[in-house]
């Protein structure tokens, strides 16, 4: 055994001795060991740097408190993970830790260097300082402060690990597995309510499990020893589930609670591999008891953070819990009974304890142990400074004058090699406030407690601010009959001994010889904010307590301000003079604990990340290595390169083909809504701009539809297939939110109407076959079809049957030439493909992508919604108002198409751009100017799409331009990063303007 | 994360359903016969009130349907649901 591994506990398997590594040099520890109480086995106290002065730092606390032993834990490994606190990883065999935030190494730290020019780094530094000259950030400054101030390393590959979601429901949650919240939990379960205990901690029992203090007796037994037997019987309780190692991360109103699952974190590394590593689960509990106990406050005097400074029941932990002394030369410095605790249980081993407290007196039962014992005791007495480097050797020590707010006598310096610490309880109120509790502020003991209003959920135990053991168990016992509407109890004749405090006293910044602006008296130790930086953020002006907090930086580390904030607000109360409870508190937000993304992700990653849609016709796209574009979830080809073209050769000879011979898009994609009812012609006449009634069956319209504000939405080709039956087409982006959009009107504003909407996107496969030679190709495919433009003309639709099965024709065209779409049930969508591609052989029949239908309805002028536009441009801007019907006495966004707004002139208007210079292609999103000397530059539009046009061989775009439509022949520029562009202002319709294609 | 009762599904988690904004604004029958002042109202005033709240919801992962409901933005009580059409509680 070590020299600091004192003796045996039930909790430390002595028997099983793990190795591991810290900052590359190899240690031993126990099963049942944390990192900090292995490395404080072997005498290790200096663990870290602090942020900003780069101090040496020690393990202060033995939770999930902790603000100094941050570390990084199997670094260089993919497992790697960065700000790990040492007080809560479980010893494994080959965990690899080194230390954070100091290069180059933890004993010879060059930060440490700022540590002496502190007193030019105050609150606020950064804010003041940084600011000049100007390009010295980002080159000098930045660099200089990551390097230096670094939290730990991202892991740089890929995460190994998985991770897992699960919903629960309960009648009852129990969050935390102290000694109040399992006696919640055996009321609760044993009352036949289906019950989960969650308790961060690998096992149960929080601070009651290690207390064998004969000052504190339960029915006869030491509390310990009376809880231990509550365990057994608890887990035998059939309605109970316990969950270990989860820790509660988030507690949302209704009731709704996250929880942290760690699975495999406390494995041995080659039994990690394989399995989930943490659950996130998601609780939907009908009543929650929360137990989640009280963190001991350090207190706030000058160097207060020299490593073997430690919290003094963490101290009581270390060594009752894991058979460890943080020290053999121990002071307990505090300013409440409950460290005496700490000063019997080193005394009763026989390792060196003396005690300073800042109260004249106290009368309790556990202080008169300690005196009887013959323990040392500095009454009204405080520490003023402290010695020792990478380790606490000494301390100075003062009285207290009368009223406690300075120091008289002569100092007084003692030994030491651990100095446990005590500044009182502060109650964890995080979950109560996080569900919407509020607090109450209760002056005798300085805490803020939860105020009860809640309906659903309790606080009972020290989170509650209940601090002694008689307090704790009965008024548990009673809160939760209540809560639960219980009866039988089974704790009916339970008797509770301890020891109580009488005398109280605190002093949130204890005083010293040493004037205010010399002192370093931390706060924040992880932030390293000082007493001295929240005073001078007072008297520079900042009164409110959010706004202290984030000049100084105090509690914005990643504990959270667990120890810090309640010194924070205790001093800006003395020094503003005003009583703490009207200060309010900070807002505590979720996550209680820091989470690892991984678990907020869940099993949502790599293909599970998001929905894939994929058209029936995919495979094929694949065969004919398509490259693919991604259109909300859908993948769809974006062109298909032969030999070794580049995307530009493809696409040009697509857009070609297209127009020479035939072209063939899988166009399925596309929303589909079917539109059934006795009024679905007046439901589309107030939809679209344009009018729907005289639609004849068998004939198709393009539709354009807006927003109430009359920006144009969507828009698409809507086909009448019967009296009371229509087949509506939406952009592929948009079917979602027009469908949400329909169903609204229809629901709320015109319920009257006899519709239906059913979203039918996926139950048809489209194959949309264009160009001079379709027609024929069709005539292939459909023999006794009769394809002249009297039988079936442009706009208009066909029942059909292919290889016996059924099919709907529509002759309708998004790129200006003759085209067909077949429309069939998905499941035969590829096999129609392959018809089509086997008819079309004979023309060269040539797949195009998106890109190629995105250019060649642009050389035709059709726009595209949400590339053309954007959310601000209206038909009249689009130039498109042939189809805002003037007869119609409403549709959506009517109305708005006059207000002043809409009709100014100068609005962004589309137009066609030719580049002078017409191999030029223009950059989608380029600015537009009229004048290029004009200072400052005065953007007058945009270019929206862009492309050059194989069938017109020049470039050619669309763009929205103020006041665009009068400006027809006008010259503009488009600036670029080192050229301008000469362009000039056209028609936006390039190619076929009299319509001949569609119709040849 | 709130749970809702969904006038036609029953209690479901708060992730289900999407809020469409206050409640009770009525699309003008007449639209063309409003000023532009008159307009604007309709299309763009809403209330954002802290406290007791008409709103219209969706259970947009569900039945699809439309509802009201009464909810305290304060602390997300909710206080009536009730179908579209339906009148407004009084409270
Ligand atoms: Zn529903």
């Amino acid at each position: 055994m070590t020299k600091y591994r004192i003796s045996k506990t039930r909790f430390v398997d002595q028997t099983k001795t793990i190795s591991f590594t810290f900052d590359g040099k190899t240690y031993h520890g126990f099963e049942g060991d944390t990192l900090a109480s292995a490395l404080l086995s072997n005498g290790i106290h200096l663990v870290g740097r602090s942020f900003k002065y780069h101090r040496p730092r020690g393990i202060i606390s033995c939770g999930s408190e902790e603000p100094n032993a941050i570390c990084q834990i199997n670094d260089n490994t993919d497992l790697t993970e960065p700000n790990v606190r040492a007080t809560e990883i479980e010893l494994y065999d080959g965990l690899r830790a080194s230390s954070q935030n100091c290069w180059p190494s933890l004993s010879f730290d060059i930060g440490g260097i700022n540590n002496f020019i502190s007193p030019f780094i105050p609150a606020g530094f950064y804010y003041k300082t940084f600011m000049w000259p100007k390009g010295f950030w980002k080159k000098i400054y930045e660099p200089l402060i990551r390097m230096s101030a670094g939290l730990g390393k991202s892991p740089t590959q890929p995460d190994p690990d998985i991770y897992d979601h699960k919903h629960e429901h309960c009648d009852v949650l129990v969050i935390g597995g102290g000694i109040s919240g399992i006696i919640s939990a055996k009321l609760a379960a044993k009352n036949n309510l289906k019950t989960i205990l969650i308790e961060d901690k690998n096992i149960l029992g929080g601070s009651t499990i290690y207390q064998n203090n004969k000052n504190f007796i339960i029915d006869n037994q030491k509390s310990n020893e009376w809880l231990i037997n509550e365990i057994s019987e608890l887990e035998k309780l059939d309605n109970l589930t316990i969950k270990t190692r989860t820790s509660l991360a988030a507690f949302h109103g209704y009731n709704y609670l996250l929880a942290k699952e760690n699975i495999s974190d406390h494995l041995p590394l080659d039994k990690k591999r394989g399995i989930i590593r943490q659950r996130l689960w998601k609780i939907r509990a009908d009543k929650v008891i929360v137990a989640a106990g009280a963190i001991e406050r350090p207190l706030v005097f000058h160097n207060n953070d020299r490593p073997g400074i430690i919290l003094a029941n963490s101290v009581k932990k270390y060594l009752d819990f894991y058979g460890v002394s943080t020290g053999l030369n121990n002071i307990i410095f505090t300013n409440n009974d409950s460290a005496y605790e700490t000063a019997v249980s080193l005394f009763e081993k026989g390792i060196s304890v003396k005690i300073v407290d800042i109260r004249k007196k106290s009368s309790s039962s556990i202080v008169k142990n300690a005196q009887e014992l013959g323990i040392d005791i500095y009454w009204h007495s405080t520490v003023v400074n402290t010695f020792g480097y990478k380790k606490i050797k000494s301390i100075e020590i003062m009285n207290l004058s009368e009223d406690g707010s300075n120091v008289t006598g002569n100092k007084n310096k003692i030994h030491c090699d651990c100095l446990a610490i005590s500044g009182g309880w502060t109650p964890m109120v995080h979950m109560h406030t996080q569900s919407g509790g509020k607090l109450d502020f209760r002056d005798i003991d300085q805490v803020f407690v939860p105020s009860e209003k809640g309906e659903n959920h309790i606080n009972v135990g020290s989170c509650n601010g209940d601090f002694e053991l008689e307090e704790i168990v009965k008024n548990t016992i009673n809160k939760v009959k209540k809560f639960l509407n219980i009866n039988e109890d089974g704790f009916d004749k339970i008797s509770v001994l301890c020891s109580k405090e009488l005398e109280k006293k605190n002093i949130w910044l204890l005083p010293n010889t040493i004037a205010e602006g010399k002192t370093k008296s931390f706060i924040d130790f992880q932030n390293d904010s000082t007493a001295k930086d929240i005073k001078l953020a007072l008297r520079e002006g900042f009164k409110s307590i959010e706004h202290v907090k984030r000049y100084t930086t105090t509690g914005m580390a990643t504990d959270q301000g667990k120890l810090s904030n309640m010194h924070a607000l205790g001093i800006i109360a003395d020094t503003a003079g005003v009583k703490m409870g009207t200060l309010g508190t900070t807002t505590f937000r979720p996550p209680f604990t820091p989470l690892t993304f991984g678990s907020i992700v869940g099993r949502s990653v790599g293909k599970f990340f998001d929905v894939v849609r994929k058209t029936s016709i995919h495979e094929w796209h694949i065969q004919n290595n398509a490259k693919f574009e991604n259109v909300g979830q859908w993948k769809r080809p974006w062109y298909y390169p032969i030999n070794n073209e580049n995307f530009h050769e493809a696409v040009q000879r697509e857009s070609k083909a297209a127009r020479d011979s035939a072209g063939i898009l899988d166009a399925s994609t596309l929303g589909k809504i079917d539109i059934q009812g006795s009024d679905a012609s007046e439901f589309l006449n107030r939809v679209y701009t344009n009018a729907w009634s005289k639609l004849g069956i068998g004939k198709c319209r393009y539709g354009l539809m807006l927003n109430e504000d009359g920006m144009v939405y969507d828009d698409g080709v809507t086909t009448r297939l019967g009296e009371n039956h229509y087949l509506m087409t939406t952009t592929t982006g948009g079917a979602a939110n027009v469908l949400y959009k329909l169903e609204d009107y229809l629901q709320t504003e015109w319920p009257e109407l006899d519709v239906y909407l059913t979203s039918v996107t996926d139950h048809y496969s489209t194959a949309s076959i264009c160009g001079p030679n379709s027609k024929k190709i069709l005539k292939k495919l459909f023999p006794n079809k009769d394809f002249s433009d009297e039988a079936f003309p442009h706009m208009s639709y066909q029942d059909a049957i292919i290889d016996k099965i059924e099919c709907r024709i529509m002759r309708i065209s998004f790129t200006g030439e003759l085209s067909y779409e077949i429309n069939i049930e998905s499941r035969y969508g590829k096999s129609l493909w392959e018809s089509c591609i086997e008819a079309g052989e004979e023309y060269k029949i040539t797949p195009y992508g998106t890109e190629a239908m995105h250019l060649l309805r642009a050389e035709k002028g059709f726009i595209i919604v949400g590339q053309d536009t954007d959310g601000t441009m209206t038909p009249i801007d689009l130039q498109m108002d042939w189809i805002v019907s003037k007869k119609k006495y409403d549709f959506i966004g009517k109305r708005s198409l006059y207000r002043s707004d809409t009709i100014r002139e100068d609005r962004k208007q589309l137009v066609g751009l030719v580049t002078d210079n017409p191999n030029e292609i223009l950059e989608e999103g380029a600015q537009i100017v009229s004048e290029l000397d004009k200072k400052p530059v005065e953007m007058i539009g945009h270019v929206t799409s862009s492309y050059f046009s194989p069938n017109l061989n020049k470039s050619i775009a669309l763009a929205v331009v103020k006041g665009g439509k009068k400006m027809k022949g006008q010259k503009l520029f488009v600036p670029m990063e080192n050229k301008n562009i000469n362009v000039t202002v056209s028609d936006f319709i390039f190619l076929d303007k009299e319509n001949k294609r569609i119709h040849a | 994360m709130f749970v809702i009762n969904c006038p036609y599904c029953g209690e479901r988690d708060q992730s289900e359903f999407s809020c469409g904004g206050e409640a009770h604004i009525v699309r003008p029958k007449q639209p063309t016969e409003l000023s532009d002042d008159e307009w604007a109202e309709y299309l763009f005033m809403r209330k954002n009130i802290k406290g007791v709240q008409f709103e219209r919801w969706n259970h947009a992962h569900g039945c699809r349907k439309w509802f009201n409901m009464v909810r305290d933005t304060s602390n997300d009580k909710i206080h009536a649901v009730y179908k579209m059409g339906e009148k407004p509680p009084v409270l």
